[in-house]
């Protein structure tokens, strides 16, 4: 039996509808909401999405089912005016500066006040200004443009599992805030970005490094050049009303010439060798049994989620760079002398899908001398807007082609942009050493597909995979390694919902197909080109010829790749229990984190200090307890000075004490 | 009790209410309200202490701590003033008390704790003893039907008594 709805009267099929709003869409008509999301959970407060169904009046659609028979008014002379009042109300406390917001052409709260002809706020302001948080190298957050709708909140929490932003105070004061009121440059946020791609309003926005581009461009002094990831080219176009996933490579390539970049190239080129580096690193250790799973590197977001969290797993990481930072070396050791071009005055943009490679390229270890070997990463929108302010038509251009020899990339590095395509790519390039039958399509399905956890076996169960997008799935995934439970040879981790396709940097998603469309497309782009595996780049193969000799060398590891450290959640969260701050103080630390804590390490903290305090050696120590976590299984961890003892007993700590405090008497 | 061994102390006070509340999610309220009796206000390391003892993110703690006005993210002073100026309180005559006693010691809305730490003065919106308003507090004893001048006379009691033991 079908089942029946009315809509203003109509009838609408219901099937499998979870909610009015759904169906009303299916009507063909768009209720407005700001605190909805088909992603996350329900939250309901935000009201603007009112519908009124006979017999019950007024109800939220976004959270209200639907039953047999329900009978729904959408534009009710009431519910336009609440509609009304409730965008009045939010405007009455946003700052109201539109036209100087990045997000003004993609903004809901501009929108629906538009749809809805507002021309007055009849309401006075009730929050105080606030100040914006402009720490964070790839975000910027403005609570004076928040209509507390708690998507960003929800999603940080539910899809990323990290919590760096929640609701803070109430009432009035009530905001959305890092821990402490920090910036989310100083707490566990990993720069995803998410958070911006799914604020309605300009609260939470890609922090712009246009202006530094600009200036290299026009100061006439630096040659600039461009990689560009994959994930850029089958999203660009939607800022310029191409289809979602329309392939705009060489449109593309012409406007950046056009801007004033010197050179064009692919980041897929870099894929290419960090496929190589990777899936080398990975045969060495499966043929050693050691430090398996290996885990992707590529995704800095994920990367820094695993140095706060897992720090036991970091040895497992891939020590191969990712591959902007690949590009970034290889194009400072190269270009210069390629191009005649001093090192000083190469200047390397990445455009990205990413908010998170804005923070990659300024973590130390990627700058020697004080030169980058990436000097700044603008995201696709942020490229999109370059365009679109030197009044580009990109959808006019001529296609062109990306410069030699960087601009040379195989399938298997443009498939990077999509979840489970690193995963793909390694096993295109090892799939000889395993056994591996490869299709003539070379499609390897195992690892294709949409689902937040992916697991595949492969070559008889000796090679078992998995591939995870969202970090909450990426904590799932780590505990059950930790703890035993699950065991894989390769383990793929991306930040993003789809992987970089997905990422923050591209423009807003706004619908499931909208993002299944640049995937198809990245899949697409691969299959058309020449080659698909890695090891058949012969620009590649040249490289390791004249500069890198061999995969994994010497050479290898000093420009690919990297190492990971111990990260605290929270800047100065440490514990100080005497005398921080004084610098020639013996530095004592005591790892309280639930293993080391199991095994006593509480007590030889309070006893220590106990002691200290009975001989007066309090100006020679600063002990404090911290979380290391790093090394649970060898705990009690307790550092002394520059020494770190493992399974640390009492009488020994004591010793070692008395020791310090006697030189320094 | 110098500093060291005070801090000490109150870190194995953490330890013990954590243990005594099963570092479980579901209590943080009373493990704030405890942990805040410990040291007078939330220190922010002892809160990310909490949160990762707990398994909750410190901004998931930190939002918690700042709804509920019981709760101090700031040091407070030694003494502890609050004026009720809830509706009750309010049309009896809270205000000139309030303006009486942040003339007298300095301070403002915003500004609510003295320079030398001795004094702590907030206002609250109603402490439910609407009776005997307007109500004020004064580390803990609560005074009836309050003036200006006795206001400021129980802060002189307190300064009396601070020269004695200084
Ligand atoms: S960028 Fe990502 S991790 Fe940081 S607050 Fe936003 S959603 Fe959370
Ligand atoms: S910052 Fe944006 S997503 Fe977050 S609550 Fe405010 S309006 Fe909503
Ligand atoms: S969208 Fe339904 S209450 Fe916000
Ligand atoms: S209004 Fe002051 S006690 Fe209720």
């Amino acid at each position: 039996m079908e089942k029946y709805i009315y809509i203003n009267d109509r009838p609408v099929l219901w099937e499998d509808e979870k909610n009015i709003l759904a169906l009303a869409r299916k009507a063909h008509i768009e209720i407005p909401t700001f605190c909805y999301h088909s992603e996350l959970s329900l939250y309901g407060a935000c009201r603007l999405c009112m519908v009124e169904v006979e017999g019950r009046g007024l109800v939220t659609s976004c959270s209200t089912e639907p039953f047999e028979g329900m009978r729904i008014k959408t534009h009710t002379r009431q519910i336009l005016k609440l509609r009304k009042t409730i965008v009045e109300m939010l405007l009455a406390n946003h700052d109201q500066e539109c036209p100087k917001c990045s997000r003004a052409d993609d903004c809901k709260l501009r929108d629906v006040s538009n749809r809805l002809g507002i021309d007055k706020v009849r309401f006075r302001k009730t929050r105080e200004r606030k100040p914006k948080d402009l720490g964070s190298e790839c975000l910027v957050r403005d609570p004076n443009k928040c209509v507390l709708c708690g998507d960003c909140v929800r999603f940080c929490d539910e899809i990323q599992g990290i919590g760096a932003i929640d609701f803070a105070a109430r009432g009035q004061n009530v905001n959305v805030a890092a821990a402490y009121g920090k910036s989310l440059a100083q707490v566990d946020c990993v720069n995803c970005g998410q958070c911006a791609a799914v604020c309605p309003t300009g609260a939470i926005v890609v922090k712009s490094h246009i202006p530094q581009v600009w200036d290299a461009i026009h100061s006439g002094e630096k040659y600039v050049v461009a990689q560009i990831a994959p994930a850029v080219r089958v999203a660009l176009g939607e800022m310029f009303k191409l289809p979602s996933g329309e392939l705009a490579t060489g449109k593309m390539i012409a406007a950046l010439r056009i801007l004033g970049f010197k050179k064009v190239f692919d980041t897929a080129f870099s894929a290419d060798l960090t496929v190589v580096e990777e899936a080398n690193e990975f045969v060495s250790r499966k043929s050693k049994g050691e430090k398996l799973p290996i885990f992707t590197s590529c995704c800095p977001a994920w990367v820094k989620y695993a140095e706060q969290s897992y720090p036991q797993l970091l040895g497992n990481l891939s020590s191969c760079r990712s591959p902007q930072q690949m590009f970034g070396a290889i194009a400072k050791e190269r270009l210069p002398q390629q191009l005649g071009v001093e090192k000083e005055k190469l200047y390397v943009v990445s455009i990205m899908p990413c908010t998170a490679k804005k923070y990659e390229c300024k973590r130390p270890e990627f700058s020697h001398d004080g030169i980058a070997d990436v000097d700044v990463v603008l995201t696709t929108q942020e490229l999109g807007r370059m365009i679109k302010e030197a009044g580009i038509d990109l959808n006019d251009l001529e296609p062109e082609s990306m410069d030699l020899p960087m601009g040379f990339a195989t399938g298997a590095g443009v498939i990077f942009g999509n979840s489970g395509g690193v995963s793909e790519a390694v096993l295109r390039y090892a799939a000889d050493k395993f056994d591996i039958p490869v299709p003539e399509n070379i499609v390897l399905q195992e690892v294709r597909g949409s689902s937040g956890l992916r697991e595949a076996s492969l070559a008889d169960g000796n090679l078992k995979m998995a591939v995870v997008h969202g970090l909450k799935n990426a904590q799932i995934l780590c505990d059950k390694i930790v703890s035993g439970e699950a065991e894989y040879d390769i383990v793929e981790v991306m930040a993003c919902p789809g992987g970089c396709t997905g990422g923050a940097g591209q423009p807003i998603v706004h619908n499931k197909a909208q993002r299944k469309a640049r995937t198809t497309s990245l899949y697409h782009a691969d299959k058309t080109m020449p080659l698909h595996r890695a090891q058949d780049n012969p620009f590649i193969n040249e490289l390791y010829e004249t500069l890198l000799e061999k995969p994994n060398s010497h050479q290898a590891h000093e420009l690919l790749h990297t190492a990971y450290k111990h990260r605290k959640r929270i800047d100065d969260d440490e514990l100080s229990l005497s005398g921080a701050g004084a610098e020639d103080r013996c530095k004592v630390r005591v790892c309280v984190g639930t293993s080391c804590y199991l095994r006593g390490s509480q007590d030889i903290l309070a006893k220590t200090l106990q002691m200290v305090e009975e001989n007066a050696w309090g100006k020679h120590f600063d002990i404090g307890a911290t979380f290391c976590s790093e090394t649970c299984d060898k705990g009690p961890t307790i550092s002394i000075g520059d020494q770190t003892i493992h399974h640390a007993t009492l009488p020994q700590i004591r010793e070692m004490i008395s020791k310090a405090a006697g030189t320094r008497e | 009790m110098s500093a060291t061994y005070a801090a000490a102390h109150s870190f194995n006070k953490v330890m013990e209410i954590l243990d005594r509340f099963e570092r479980s999610e579901t209590k943080i309220i009373p493990i704030l309200q405890a942990v805040q009796e410990e040291y007078r206000y939330l220190p922010q390391e002892v809160m990310t202490f909490i949160a990762t003892s707990l398994g909750v993110s410190p901004a998931r703690l930190y939002g918690v701590a700042t709804f509920y006005s019981h709760f101090s993210l700031e040091p407070k002073g030694k003494h502890i003033i609050k004026m009720c100026d809830g509706t009750a309180c309010h049309v009896r005559g809270s205000s000139a008390v309030i303006d009486a006693i942040r003339k007298r010691l300095n301070l403002t809305a915003k500004k609510i704790t003295t320079d030398d730490m001795m004094y702590t003065f907030e206002t609250v919106s109603c402490l439910g003893a609407c009776g005997l308003a307007p109500v004020l507090v004064v580390d803990d004893a609560i005074h009836g039907q309050v003036t200006p001048e006795q206001a400021l006379d129980a802060i002189e009691k307190i300064e009396a008594e601070e020269r004695e033991n200084a």
